[in-house]
């Protein structure tokens, strides 16, 4: 069991968790613990588990082995009454964005507001408006996902992920698709939401920017020993930290020498996105 | 690495030896797609000499024009290389072939990625077969039990989901799907008659196709039909939504939230079709008879105020009863295995497309089979 630092309390530990799907583990003995008001950053390469690890965190892949623990009490193992009232408090954001694709952006955030809340329809549809506007969508309540681009259905699903300002938010990859602009105003927004509302958030991300501009703790995920191999604040990592591989990952980039010859897909010139 | 004007240059391949154990080998002529080339096989036959090689090296001076295949068939070489003790040198391939080759080589595989596909026994897929029918039978028991626990809770008011979700559903299941239900039972409608001519006109008891045709409607072929047709229609669809569905992680997101799916997308879809499947029943017992009464009216010289009179005398509430329970049971049939289908698709757009068709065959099947239940029940109950 991870100690308790003096003003910090653990909110998610997590004890030797492996997963696997079927025979093929993705990942084994992971331990971490991610404290009140943090915003813990799981990164590593493509393909490493990032998602399965926080779909595990939120209830929806059983581990293979190992424990999860909230504040509020055990998560994996427990029974799935016990994990079903703990998973309401958490605010999810889906790597794929995973919009409700029948309902508009306003039915989207507002219908958790109107299954837990007894607010009349007009607060819902108030509410949901400000954290699309949150979001950067003011204007958009009545469009489908499908009638909006892929980083407005981004964006669409963090406005979700807040509608019942959750204890913890958990995003998958949330500037993903984003212009350079609506990435930092997202960083700002994510320190923001724990700030003002005391939130603590768990983000899987690979940009660094946003790994630096918010990250206070964070793990490293690797594929081939697939374990973390490097934990602890992101910016003592790039500059202290003892692992060579993960210095690599988080200097790649913002290093001011010329770039090296790059693959093609990682041209700078990505389409920006007009915001509305 | 432009295509070639002129026709290409065949491949010459020549292995050189250089010393004991040592070798170069010689590769002229173009090596490209759009040209016969010994593939890796061509390669690997060209370094497999009989006398043992340790090291061989490349020259390719001759080599006028190369593309990807080239850099396919060496990183096979290589491959095979490692395998049978061959170390080779790089250093007289194209420059930019060894660029490509380092790239391809600089993420080690995966271990455990790869998927093995080693055909099994006729027993393992036996066995595998029988276990996996026996856990699709428990994932259906098992639906069904929560299915009636959700209708339970919306019984008692207590479940969760939208209506607007439940009224769409409804025009969906309802009004959406008279005309195919029309067409459909006016042609049975018809068929029965013209079946039934041909045995009773011989006797001049033609009138009797009016009950023929009101009796085999009422009790089987009006529910049984406009299952079906539901089966392929709507069950169908419900599959490919929900499926979708799993395939955006909506699903996930319902259950994060804590709304049971069950309630919030099986149910909706199972009361649409529990309430119009009896109506759409109705209806095609309408049009069935409209079918007969056409051919009997038309072809057999009844008049219609004849036919109406039979039909009316023979048809029981008992038969249209019948009919209009089992209707109800249909309903449920078609909306379970296509959300069930559904909800077990996989990730893929294939899956989804997969578990559209299992969802029809799966409902058609369990119609028939419910329906012969019946009948044979209903036998000996004299009903
Ligand atoms: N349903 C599944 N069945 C089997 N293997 C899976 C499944 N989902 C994911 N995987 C495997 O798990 C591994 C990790 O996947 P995951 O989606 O967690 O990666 P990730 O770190 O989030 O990658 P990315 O940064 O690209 O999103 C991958 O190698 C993938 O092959
Ligand atoms: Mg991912």
């Amino acid at each position: 069991m991870p100690e308790k630092t003096p003003g910090k309390t653990p909110q998610i530990i997590v004890d030797d968790l492996t997963l696997a799907y079927g025979d093929f583990v993705i990942q084994k003995n992971l331990s971490f613990t991610v404290d009140h008001g943090d915003i813990f950053i799981i990164m590593g390469g493509s393909g490493c588990g990032k998602s399965t690890v926080l779909k595990s965190l939120i209830g929806l892949k059983p581990p293979a082995a190992g424990t999860v623990r909230y504040a509020r009490g055990e998560f994996w193992p427990a029974a799935p009454a016990t994990r079903e009232a703990m998973m309401r408090g958490f605010g999810v954001l889906y790597q794929s964005g995973a919009l409700w694709s029948s309902m508009t952006l306003a039915e989207n955030v507002g219908l958790p507001l109107g299954e837990y809340t007894d607010l009349p329809p007009a607060d819902i549809r108030d509410l949901a408006a400000m954290k699309l506007a949150l979001v950067g969508l003011s204007g958009f309540e009545d469009y489908y996902p499908s009638e909006i681009s892929g980083g407005m259905q981004k964006r669409a699903g963090i406005a979700r992920a807040m509608a019942l300002d959750p204890a913890i938010l958990f995003f998958d990859e949330p500037s993903a698709g984003l212009d350079p602009l609506s990435s930092k105003r997202l960083d700002d927004l994510i320190l923001e939401l724990r700030d003002s509302l005391d939130t603590t958030i768990v983000v899987v991300t690979h940009e660094l920017d946003s790994i630096f501009a918010i990250g206070n703790n964070s793990i490293f995920l690797d594929a081939v020993t697939k374990t973390a191999i490097a934990s602890g604040n992101p910016k003592d990592l790039r500059d202290h930290g003892s692992n060579a591989e993960v210095r690599d990952f988080l200097n790649r980039g913002r290093s001011a020498q010329p770039q090296e010859v790059s693959m093609p897909s990682d041209s700078p010139t990505r389409p920006g996105m007009a915001r509305p | 690495m432009l295509p070639a004007q002129t026709s290409p240059d065949p491949v010459r391949l020549d292995l050189r030896s250089t010393g004991t154990g040592t070798a170069t080998l010689v590769i002229g002529g173009d090596w490209i797609l759009e040209a016969p080339t010994p593939g890796h096989s061509g390669l690997v036959k060209a370094v497999s000499t009989g006398t043992a090689l340790t090291a061989i090296a490349f020259d390719t001076t001759g080599l006028s024009d190369w593309d990807s295949t080239f850099v396919t068939a060496i990183l096979h070489l290589v491959q095979h290389g490692d395998d049978s003790g061959i170390r080779f040198d790089m250093d007289g391939l194209p420059q930019g072939a060894r660029r490509l080759i380092d790239l391809a080589t600089a993420v080690p595989e995966r271990q455990g990625a790869r998927r093995r596909s080693e055909r099994p026994g006729l027993l393992t897929r036996l066995g595998g077969q029988v276990i996996e029918t026996g856990r699709d039978t428990m994932a259906f028991i098992s639906f069904m039990g929560e299915a009636t626990i959700a209708l339970g809770r919306f019984l008692v008011g207590r479940a969760r989901f939208r209506r607007v979700d439940l009224m769409a559903m409804i025009e969906d299941c309802g009004v959406r799907a008279l005309p195919i239900v029309s067409l459909i039972s006016v042609l049975i409608g018809l068929i029965l008659a013209f079946v039934g001519a041909i045995q009773l006109r011989p006797f001049g008891a033609q009138i009797y196709v009016a009950d023929l045709v009101s009796i085999a409607m009422a009790r089987e072929m009006a529910a049984i039909m406009t299952g079906i047709i539901m089966a392929g229609r709507t069950g169908a669809a419900f599959a490919a939504q929900l499926g979708t569905m799993q395939v955006n992680e909506e699903i996930d997101a319902f259950r994060t939230l804590g709304f049971d799916p069950m309630e919030f997308l099986v149910l909706p879809r199972m009361l649409a079709l529990i309430l119009m499947m009896p109506l759409l029943t109705i209806y095609s017992n309408v049009m069935g008879i409209l079918g007969g009464a056409i051919v009997g009216v038309g072809m057999l010289g009844l008049t219609p105020t004849e036919y109406y009179l039979e039909t009316a005398l023979s048809t029981t509430l008992t038969d249209l009863s019948l009919g209009i329970i089992k209707s109800v049971f249909f309903g449920i049939i078609v909306a379970i295995t296509g959300c069930l289908k559904g909800i077990q698709s996989g990730r893929s757009a294939s899956a989804v497309g997969d578990a559209a068709t299992s969802a029809v065959v799966m409902a058609i099947v369990m119609i028939i089979v419910f329906d012969g239940i019946f009948a044979v029940v209903t036998n000996i109950l004299g009903i």
